[in-house]
């Protein structure tokens, strides 16, 4: 069998400085089964803030099903049990008190195909706003042009706010959903394998996108793509069936992991 | 070894394609026995009939002498259960289907609610009479009035609605609910915003031609026992009426030629007033629809 040497880029960053920021999520041994099939067992994360946050893994690891965890989608779907805590700032997500829509408007969610809604691009981004309450239509206006201007598709899209999303392009669409979940103005924003349908050029985008969102926000992102991991995230989680096998610093993952099954995955040896 | 013998292809190819061609004839004829028969149909009827619409045949009550009857207390009454049957069935039917697609968890007991509804749709209309003439004509004792025939016609097109409404709130994708939760709308705030607007198409199409269904059906009135003949218009919904289906049926059965003309008659408003309705459903069928 052939090695093949990890032909990743690694960004240049400060190895190993001491990080003291703040936790956002801490998850402490998380299980979660489906009906009998166990998927997600005893994760133990913590996601630091205005971090980027990867998560990769192959196929069935359980990396959508851990994000959709992290703002209780998961409870959409029947035969979900869960055990364990999620942490999200230093509050039980999982505890009786603690309302879902609460939850939802601090955690903002990128899904992995574009979803806006067939409305007008301008509906679509006050959709969030207005479902929390806010009428006032010059304080919309505003809100609207920020988060496109946050998703930096305002220069795109500012001469046609009252036009179908549905017209817009693929990537154009992921960037207005993108938009959408910062006019909550979340303080995390999960994503869902956000790039893999989209073309080089979007995906492009969408991670320059991810490096300035960074800075306001904490961003946890699935992938399957390593190159998009190693290129955009500070630290990255590897999961395999169901468990973290190894997470630390972006840059330690892909330059010298600490266990064989990590380094055989991102050499492209399986997944 | 060649599993395709083509010499017998070749020689097999007329008795397929004579085949073919006797099918396609008799699919024809299928098609057209419905049609020739619609077509003598509406032909007698409207031969029969036009010759009695007049403004007068709209304006005069029912009466011994042909020329003189009209549907004034028929139609008003067919208007007047509709006014009932529209928002009761459509809000029950609405609701119910709302309910079981968005808020009911998923088990054995509402697949067996869900099945059940389906089977309801079935039920011969007749049945739904004897069910609204012992509880709401006398359980309730609302008598033979628009109200107790209202909610009993609502009950026969409940399962029809509730039907078109499901698989119509069922067509809207699951990423669109997904994106609303996401962003911390709850249920009704999805449902309001999302799930609505899109299936509403879908809802209304279900709804109208469910309720052209209900302005056609005789069975239950005859039932519950509403009169024919009935010389003042209702007032309220307490009053009795007649409808035009029973009115038509009335006519019918009368041994005078001349009544069965003015039943032709009474036939082309009925008929016109469908063709409203469905044209109606068409129309926001195919301007809403929503494509994903």
């Amino acid at each position: 069998m052939i090695t093949v040497k990890p032909e990743v880029q690694v960004p240049e960053k400060k190895l190993t400085q001491k990080n003291n920021k703040p936790s956002v999520y801490k998850t402490n041994q998380l299980n979660l089964w489906y009906g009998n099939n166990h998927a997600l067992k005893n994760i133990d994360l913590d996601v630091k803030e205005n971090e980027v946050t990867a998560i990769i893994g192959p196929s069935g690891c359980g990396k959508s099903t851990y994000i959709k965890t992290l703002n209780r989608m998961t409870e959409t779907i029947p035969s979900v049990k869960t055990s364990g805590e999620i942490m999200y700032r230093g509050r039980n997500i999982f505890s009786k008190d603690y309302q879902v829509e609460e939850l939802r408007t601090k955690v903002g969610m990128v899904f992995q195909k574009p979803n806006p809604f067939p409305k007008s691009i301008y509906d679509n981004i006050a959709y969030g706003p207005r479902i929390h309450g806010i009428k006032n239509k010059k304080i919309l206006d505003q809100i609207v042009e920020k988060s496109l201007r946050g998703a930096a598709i305002w220069d795109e899209v500012k001469d046609r706010l009252n036009e179908n999303a549905y017209g817009l392009s693929g990537g154009q669409q992921q960037r207005i959903c993108i938009a959408r979940c910062l006019a909550i103005e979340p303080d995390v924003i999960l994503m869902d394998e956000p790039t893999s349908a989209l073309d080089p050029i979007s995906t492009l985008k969408v991670e320059e996108l991810v490096q300035e969102l960074k800075k306001e926000y904490s961003i946890i992102i699935v992938t399957h793509n390593m190159q998009q991991a190693a290129r955009i995230s500070d630290k990255t989680a590897f999961f395999l069936n169901g468990e973290v096998i190894e997470y630390d610093a972006t840059d330690k993952i892909f330059s010298n992991p600490a266990d064989k099954r990590t380094e055989d995955y991102i050499s492209g040896r399986f997944g | 070894m060649k599993y395709i013998n083509h010499e017998s292809v070749a020689s097999n190819t007329r008795t397929r394609l004579v085949k073919n061609t006797v099918l396609k004839g008799l699919f024809l004829a299928a098609t057209l026995f419905g049609l020739i028969v619609l077509g003598i149909l509406l032909y007698r009827v409207i031969t029969q009939g036009s010759g009695y619409l007049s403004l007068d045949f709209f304006t005069s009550f029912a009466s011994r002498i042909p020329e003189q009857a009209g549907i004034k207390s028929a139609i008003l009454g067919s208007i007047y259960l509709m006014l009932v049957v529209a928002p009761v069935s459509m809000f029950l039917g609405i609701g119910t289907a709302l309910y079981l697609e968005e808020y009911a968890k998923k088990n054995k007991w509402t697949e067996f609610i869900r099945i059940n509804i389906s089977n309801l749709a079935g039920v011969p209309s007749v049945v739904f009479g004897l069910l609204g003439l012992t509880i709401f004509v006398r359980y309730f004792g609302l008598g033979i009035s628009i109200l107790a025939a209202g909610l009993t016609m609502s009950l026969l097109i409940l399962p029809v609605i509730i039907v078109a409404s499901q698989e119509a709130v069922r067509a809207v994708p699951k990423e669109m609910r997904e994106a609303s939760y996401a962003m911390g709308a709850t249920k009704w705030q999805t449902i309001l915003r999302v799930v609505l607007p899109a299936s509403i198409p879908g809802i209304l199409t279900g709804s109208i031609l469910a309720l052209s269904r209900a302005i056609g059906e005789t069975a239950p009135l005859v039932v519950i026992g509403i009169p024919t003949i009935l010389m003042f218009t209702p007032d309220s919904v307490f009053s009795t009426f007649t409808a035009l289906p029973m009115q038509i049926f009335d006519w019918t059965k009368r041994p005078q030629v001349e009544f069965h003309e003015v039943a032709a008659a009474g036939i082309i408003v009925l008929m016109t007033l469908l063709i409203i309705m469905n044209s109606i459903a068409v129309f926001i069928r195919n301007k809403y629809q929503k494509r994903y």
